[in-house]
């Protein structure tokens, strides 16, 4: 298409700015299924800054090719517009329908001023296809940054369900919480292991209370983490096992005698600290005793 | 060829690996600890594997190989320092390291050795005593 067919757009956006712009505004504040999370005033600044930045990228007629460097302010305030209300929690077609919506008016000054004139469907084609792909751009970013938000939120689960702490002097425990599989397992053995180096660990406890259930998959994860553990120098207790799981051990036939168990984390922390010589067994009784 | 020495203290061999531990140098080391423990009388071995950055199944084996033969010669051995990501790799590789002691480090490992030692040495001479009753426990040796 030749660009002198086109160069009467820049003209329209710059002569009948006010009308346009007016009319855009009032056409996306009087739509019934425009959500609250945009105030009235950002619509209206995004709209004005849109079309301002919009027609300087049009002034010279190039509306065919979006990847010029003309038009990368526009597509930097769309993506800009589209992150932060996907933060906001507004749906994509709300976002792409800002500028999609920005058709209806430019095409009706479109139609006043060149009614008769035979390039009006190619102008119009351009203008379309023109906005259709701005509009895909804001698709883009809005997916882009709901799957960054995910991805941190999928990284902060997993950090936040593997803490080791730090219990008493010699002694580690990680509080397992959620399925354990392949992947979980994983870091929980780094992060514990590199715990047990930092504090020169001689215990560490693996609470299960929080593992809903336990398959011989889980359980060889387990293993693996006491292995793991022993090979570093340093004992585990597994704790919080729960009845249920007490049977489906027993059940499922998965031999892990050689792994000391207690019931509770209490337990578990009484035998480590008796192991560790931080608590006597006999001292308890004599003191049981007395009282 | 590299060949990893091995100092003896008192009734105990201290092996420190420091130099790439490929699969000639561990067969190696694995000649000399045994021929060392005989030619020391020694009781207990600690080997220090903290600067051991990457292991396969082969040196995983060779430990275990090393820990079995000492055994047999009456030598209790501790492997210390191990770095987490070599913990990781030898569960991972399904390794067993039988018969083999562990320890955090060189120091909780000598600690462990005296306790195994002298625990061994408990047992053989209660065992003894009612066995071959009038025999001094010192003149029983392995």
């Amino acid at each position: 298409m030749a660009k002198d067919t086109l160069t009467p757009i820049a003209s329209i956006l710059s002569k009948s700015s006010a009308d346009i712009i007016e009319n855009w505004v009032s056409l996306q504040l009087a739509n019934k299924n425009r959500s609250q999370a945009v105030s009235d005033s950002s619509l209206t600044t995004s709209s004005n800054e849109f079309f301002k930045l919009f027609q300087a990228a049009a002034k010279d007629g190039n509306i065919e090719n979006l990847n010029t460097p003309e038009w990368s302010a526009v597509k930097l305030m769309l993506s800009d517009l589209s992150v932060s209300r996907a933060r906001l929690g507004s749906s994509p077609s709300e976002t792409a329908s800002f500028v999609l919506s920005f058709k209806q008016p430019l095409f009706e000054q479109l139609n006043k001023d060149f009614g008769n004139d035979p390039s009006l469907a190619k102008m119009s084609w351009a203008l379309s296809v023109l906005i259709d792909d701005l509009a895909l751009v804001t698709t883009e970013a809005f997916q882009k940054t709901r799957e960054d938000i995910i991805r941190r939120q999928q990284k902060d689960i997993l950090e936040m369900s593997t803490p080791v702490i730090k219990m008493w002097e010699g002694i580690v425990a990680v509080p397992l919480i959620g399925t354990l599989d392949s992947a979980r397992t994983q870091i929980v053995m780094e992060n514990l292991l590199q715990k047990i180096v930092d504090i020169g660990a001689k215990i560490a406890i693996l609470d299960i209370t929080g593992v809903p259930t336990v398959d011989t998959q889980t359980a060889q994860h387990l293993i693996k983490t006491v292995s793991a553990t022993r090979l570093m120098g340093a004992e585990c207790i597994i704790s919080g096992i729960r009845p249920q799981i007490a049977q489906t051990i027993v059940h499922l036939g998965i031999e892990i005698h050689d792994i000391v168990t207690r019931a509770t984390m209490e337990d578990a922390l009484r035998e480590a600290m008796a192991r560790v010589g931080w608590y006597s067994y006999k001292e308890a009784d004599a003191k049981d005793e007395v009282r | 060829m590299d060949r990893i020495p091995i100092l003896k203290l008192g009734d105990k061999l201290l092996v420190t690996i420091q130099v790439d531990f490929h699969d000639r140098v561990a067969l190696a080391l694995q000649e000399d600890l045994t021929e060392k423990i005989l030619s020391a009388g020694a009781k207990g071995v600690l080997i220090d594997i903290s600067a051991l950055e990457m292991v396969d199944s082969f040196m995983g084996r060779v430990l275990g190989n090393i820990a079995k033969a000492s055994r047999l010669l009456d030598c209790e051995t501790v492997l210390v320092g191990m770095q987490p990501a070599i913990a990781i790799t030898i569960t991972e590789l399904g390794i067993a390291l039988q018969g083999i002691h562990t320890a955090l480090n060189a120091e909780g490992g000598m600690a462990l050795l005296e306790r195994l030692i002298k625990a061994k040495s408990n047992r053989g001479r209660t065992a003894n005593a009612s066995k071959i009753a009038g025999r001094p426990p010192n003149l029983q040796r392995g």
